[in-house]
């Protein structure tokens, strides 16, 4: 039912845990749900740039290897960049999802863009 | 790949050797319809009669009253929309418990849907139904009860036989889904006081695709199928002769091993309840610790999903493991995106539904076996919630569960 690279990424995530002393903390998702996502950044002030992104993930398979997909993504990435990524792209980054999963599954890149937020609101920019 | 450790027995069992050597002659040489007069098929019919004798054996009742289906879903159908339809007269409403399998609950709501009226009594905090709750349901238009014998997902045993005597008491049709029971567990149509009783050929070591409903005389009923007189026209259809020599081969054998099944997988089960209890933390054990099938376990693990668990197990990356089959009531295998409606209706929070683990064995499994799959079910725990960001270590938060007194959540809080 899912691709190999989702079952890659479910297997071996990448970037899990947190960073430490985060400069933007994103979390989606609701464990009654099934499904909750916290995904944690560091910025690059200068380049405006994300440094390093870590996630923790609550879920099912497609929850956790979607989130270990949008931190690949999104590492190293201007934050303009990073917010352009979305459920699709994550999905299709997977070699896709199964379509039960394309939302309930797939709030990696919500919990990305939350953490940006986060970064800007304590940055007053 | 390593061989797998197969912990899926309440969905399907492994067809016993036995059962598959009996049914081959009935694939490729005896394979005439039993319909037929010529001598390939009264050499089936006479197979069939003796699966039925055999079949009625094992549950304490008469062959005449045994009714070949293709399995449990057809079974409880049959038994649900029949008794309802030839009683409709009579009147038209039924009582079940929130806590039945889909075959029973999905017939049930189709009749909703047609004008019955359904009762759907709650169950309690280890999935019992109360025989009281059922007495006060009944009214004067009520023409059947149906409950299941053993649950499949908590394997909880009902006080079947107690509403069994209510029902005669009344005057009610009763019908028992035995699907989990039938081959595993004593059960007598009798002592039960069973109308009617559901069985599933695979789920005791039997094929797929072959079942049975037991009718007990004088149970008004119209058919499912309508089409040949096959089973005294009552369930019309060509009889899947493999199958039912199968069943039968199934239920001559669970006569004789029952006994030593039921001793062997209780002394695991408790064993695995030990076990989980002594080396995993934040675990909550659902369904009744004792009145419970033998090969069944259930619980749920605070902070991580189901799902993922299922896969991690199946999928070991480890070179050289073994994959271990396990099933869970997470909303991500469900198909309808909710979490399992029994776990529900026990009053657990969705988030432990969804973290709920189901180890359901079989009559071969070794010591050796459960302790491997106990061992990678902590490893899969550990680093399941090591990536959760909710699960902290020794801080249940079950707090929507009131239900029972068998919560212990208070205690880390």
């Amino acid at each position: 039912m899912y691709s190999e690279k989702v079952m890659d990424h479910f297997q071996n995530p990448r970037n899990m845990g947190e960073v430490e002393n985060p400069d933007g903390v994103g979390e989606v998702g609701n464990p009654q749900c099934g499904d909750v996502m916290r995904i944690t950044i560091k910025v690059d002030e200068k380049e405006d740039r994300i440094e390093d992104v870590k996630f923790k993930t609550l879920g099912c398979g497609a929850a956790i290897a979607t989130s270990s997909m949008v931190t690949e993504l999104a590492k190293g990435k201007r934050l303009d960049e990073a917010e352009e990524i979305s459920k699709k792209v994550v999905a299709d980054a997977l070699g896709g999802l199964p379509p039960q999963k394309m939302h309930c599954s797939n709030l990696a890149s919500d919990g990305l863009k939350k953490a940006i937020e986060d970064y800007r609101s304590r940055h007053g920019n | 790949m390593q061989k797998a450790i197969f912990l899926d027995n309440a969905a399907t069992t492994r067809t016993g050797a036995g059962v598959v050597k009996a049914m081959q002659p009935w694939l490729e040489q005896n394979f005439g319809s039993p319909a037929t007069l010529y001598s390939l098929g009264s050499q089936a019919k006479q197979a069939i009669e003796d699966a039925r004798q055999s079949l009625a054996g094992l549950i304490g009742a008469e062959a005449k009253d045994i009714f070949f289906t293709s399995g449990a879903t057809e079974s409880n159908n049959w038994a649900i929309k029949g008794v309802a339809e030839a009683l409709a007269e009579k009147g038209r409403h039924i009582i079940t418990n929130q806590a039945e399998h889909h075959s029973i609950l999905m017939p049930l709501r189709y009749l909703e849907k047609k004008g019955w009226d359904i009762s759907y009594l709650p169950v309690d905090g280890d999935g019992l139904v109360d025989p009281d709750a059922i007495s006060a349901a009944i009214r004067p238009d009520t023409v059947l009860i149906t409950t299941v014998h053993a649950n499949h997902e908590i394997g909880t045993i009902q006080p079947v036989a107690e509403i069994g005597r209510i029902a005669a008491e009344k005057k009610i049709a009763f019908h028992v889904n035995a699907a989990q029971t039938v081959g595993h567990i004593p059960v007598d149509v009798n002592s039960l006081g069973a109308h009617l009783l559901s069985i599933s050929g695979h789920k005791f070591y039997g094929p797929k695709g072959v079942g049975a409903l037991y009718l007990k005389r004088g149970v008004r009923i119209t058919p499912l199928f309508h089409g040949g007189s096959q089973e005294k026209k009552r369930r019309a259809g060509t009889h899947n002769v493999p199958g039912i020599v199968g069943i039968g081969e199934a239920a001559r054998i669970a006569r004789n091993s029952m006994d030593a099944e039921i001793e062997k997988l209780s002394g695991l089960r408790d064993y695995i309840f030990a076990w989980v209890e002594k080396n995993i933390e934040d675990i909550r054990i659902n369904g009744h610790r004792t009145r419970r099938l033998p090969n069944n376990v259930n619980f749920s693990l605070e902070g991580i999903e189901g799902e993922s668990i299922m896969l991690s197990l199946s999928y070991p990356t480890a070179e050289g493991a073994r994959p271990v089959f396990i099933s869970t009531g997470s909303a991500c295998v469900s198909g309808n995106l909710e979490p399992s409606h029994i776990l529900l209706a026990l009053g657990l929070p969705a988030e432990l539904a969804h973290g709920s683990v189901r180890i359901s064995m079989a009559k071969e499994d070794t010591r050796e076996d459960i302790d491997y799959a106990l061992e990678a079910i902590a490893a899969v725990a550990e680093r399941l919630r090591n990536m959760s960001p909710v699960y902290k270590r020794g801080d249940k938060k079950c707090t929507a569960f009131d239900k029972s007194a068998g919560c212990d959540c208070e205690a880390a809080s």
